[in-house]
């Protein structure tokens, strides 16, 4: 038994031979939010393909909540209480926010809760009260296509949280958005800390100063280095590999 | 916004709009009944009503064509082998009527024992239970095995076409088992001690066939309202976030697929005992691939188009084959090309964007000033109206 929710030990994903993660060892406690930087194919997006269950491990192992998730489907490991937020907004575009929120916040998800399952109260009340923490309630009864991109992303961790998972992962939730969408999504996200574990995944250095405590830097599959923002960004060898380049382009 | 005190009234309206829908169905029931058959008599186009019986037998399958396709966007140009695998078990049973002798064409073959898998079908209720049933469980094994791996798009749609050559093939070749190419034939057969071809027992089809397209119909309603059939709209919008949200999507589309392979089959067993003939025809691609046309020219995910659709196009068809034979299959192809080109959402689709606007001007002369939807949500934007309309009304 572990103190962790999360523990990922020695973990190999290979694609025919390309290794896009190697040994890679990470941990996560309840109730911590952790931002992973790192630059372009430092194998970010397979590291959250692998903890819900959408790749493989080749070596090594995936532990939620002292459970192996090897061999689980995605919608299991969904079950368990990992969430999943991707890179761009993937909302049910002709569906309303409030029922794409309402599909979410089910707790029956076999068959027959689909087909004979009706929301309950509590379910009713737990979407309007989701719908204002996201600011849709405006928009709660009009097709989700019709969303501005900010709004999506909002939906979309709201459709996220209304699965109630014990830890969020979070795929750069500010790609796109403007300078006034990203603090709302920073806000959101430190506000939903206080009740999930949280993984994030970003590029953007601005808002990861907003929100992180913890930042782990991934560089060709594996960890670099771990510790707080500023430990991170004094470390040599992340100003290598990625800090660096980034002052150049800014330089530039 | 306090839900609690929404609730009831949401309740109510969705009562209320269930109670219209059921009396629009039950008026187009009678008319379909009491009304149309007896005009189409009186003005002399008798032959007319059997088929449209026909083609409310093919709307039932156009039904399930509209729920795997039009609102789980899963493309089966298939259809045809459940089609054909409901018409060929009543076929069946009516070829062992009235007491379960040999059927003629064995003799033609050198057969003088029933097979096997031919006995069962001597029982009507074995009959109609298996001709819901074959097609549901041949639906349900093939989209398991298909969905379960993740195939999707063109390469379910090309895997359900082999499936239906393989069981074209099956049911051509095999002479000694089921006539192969020629085919059943029902209308010589006897149900009830009435030849199946007379008016009377066509007249009793007819009829069943408007009660049973509408309780397809009910049935389409009530998978598609509700959970399941947001659930079905969300796994054509994007099934990966489904499968991350928790859901199984694997269940809920064999689950949709075998129910429309079963509506299927009560199309295919409908449609043959009106037409008196069932043949491996029927499992022509070209058949399979015309299914999906009427369902895009009525309009993808609405049953009411599918319905529509079906009647829209197979009147067209009889009307132009009887006066230009050669045409049709032109007329065809463009219809297909101009619904994709110009009405993609199909009739009901254009009704519903654009007719409600034109119809509007006609009996107003005014148009809609149509805002982007925002606009008429912003909560400021509604006040500011609200203000301009008192004060135009102070002033």
């Amino acid at each position: 038994m572990s103190d962790k929710i999360l523990q990922i030990e020695n973990l190999t994903v290979s694609f025919d031979g390309f290794k896009a993660i190697k040994n890679l060892n990470f941990s996560l406690d309840p109730g911590e939010l952790r931002v992973v930087i790192g630059p372009n194919g430092a194998g970010k997006t397979t590291f959250l393909d692998t903890i819900t269950g959408k790749t493989q491990p080749t070596i090594g192992r995936v532990i939620f909540k002292d459970r192996d998730l090897r061999g689980l489907k995605e919608h299991q490991i969904a079950r368990m209480g990992i969430g999943r937020k991707f890179q761009t907004p993937r909302v049910y575009l002709n569906l309303t926010p409030r029922e794409g929120l309402e599909l979410s916040c089910n707790r029956r998800k076999n068959i027959i809760g689909a087909v004979f399952g009706k929301p309950t109260t509590a379910e009713r009340r737990t979407v309007s009260g989701l719908l204002d923490t996201i600011g849709l309630t405006n928009k709660a009864d009009i097709q989700a296509a019709l969303l501005s991109h900010g709004e999506k992303q909002r939906l979309e961790i709201g459709m996220l949280v209304a699965q109630s998972p014990d830890l969020l992962l979070v795929d750069e939730p500010v790609a796109g958005l403007t300078d006034e969408e990203t603090e709302k999504v920073g806000d959101l996200l430190m506000a939903l800390a206080e009740s999930h574990s949280i993984i994030v995944i970003e590029h953007d250095m601005e808002f990861v100063r907003q929100i992180a405590r913890q930042v782990t830097v991934l560089h060709e599959g594996t960890v670099l280095c771990e510790g707080t923002m500023d430990e991170v960004q004094t470390d040599p060898h992340v100003i290598e590999v990625y800090l660096g380049h980034q002052d150049e382009a800014e330089a530039a | 916004m306090d839900i609690t005190a929404t609730k009831p009234r949401f309740d109510w309206q969705k009562r209320r709009f269930l109670l219209i829908e059921g009396a629009i169905v039950l008026v187009f029931v009678l008319l379909l009944i009491f009304v149309i058959p007896q005009f189409l008599v009186s003005i002399g186009q008798a032959f007319r009503v059997n088929l449209l019986g026909r083609y409310l037998a093919l709307a039932i399958v156009a039904l399930g064509i509209d729920i795997i396709w039009g609102y789980t966007g899963i493309l089966s140009l298939g259809h045809g082998l459940f089609f054909a695998l409901g018409g060929y078990a009543l076929a069946m049973y009516l070829q062992l009527q009235p007491n379960g002798q040999l059927p003629d064409f064995f003799s033609l073959y050198g057969v003088t024992e029933l097979p096997a898998f031919w006995q069962p079908f001597s029982s009507l209720p074995f009959t109609i239970f298996a001709a819901v049933a074959i097609p549901t469980i041949v639906a349900a094994v093939l989209g398991y095995l298909v969905f379960r791996n993740r195939i999707r798009g063109v390469y379910f749609a090309i895997l359900t076409q082999a499936a239906l050559i393989v069981f074209f093939n099956l049911f051509n070749g095999q002479q000694k088992l089921i006539n192969g190419t020629n085919g059943l034939k029902t209308d010589t057969a006897t149900i009830f001690g009435q030849p199946a071809g007379s008016a009377a027992v066509q007249w009793s089809f007819y009829v069943l066939t408007v009660v049973l397209l509408a309780g397809a119909y009910a049935l389409c309603r009530w998978l598609t309202s509700g959970r399941l059939g947001r659930l079905l709209i969300a796994i054509r919008d994007d099934e990966p976030r489904v499968r991350f949200t928790g859901y199984n999507p694997t269940a809920f589309k064999v689950l949709v697929f075998a129910a429309s392979a079963g509506l299927a089959g009560v199309a295919g067993a409908l449609y043959t005992v009106q037409s008196g003939i069932i043949t491996p025809k029927v499992m022509d691609i070209a058949f399979s691939i015309e299914m999906v046309i009427w369902v895009a020219v009525g309009g993808r995910a609405s049953l009411v188009g599918a319905i529509l659709g079906t009647l829209v196009v197979n009147f067209a068809k009889s009307f132009l084959s009887e006066k230009f034979p050669e045409v049709w299959l032109f007329f065809q192809g463009a219809l297909f090309l101009i619904v994709v080109m110009v009405l993609p959402g199909g009739l009901i689709g254009w009704l519903r964007t654009h007719g409600l606007d034109y119809s509007r001007t006609l009996l107003r002369g005014k148009q809609r000033v149509t805002t982007y939807p925002s606009l008429e949500e912003d909560p400021d934007v509604e006040y500011e109206r609200q203000d301009l309309t008192n004060r135009k009304s102070d002033g």
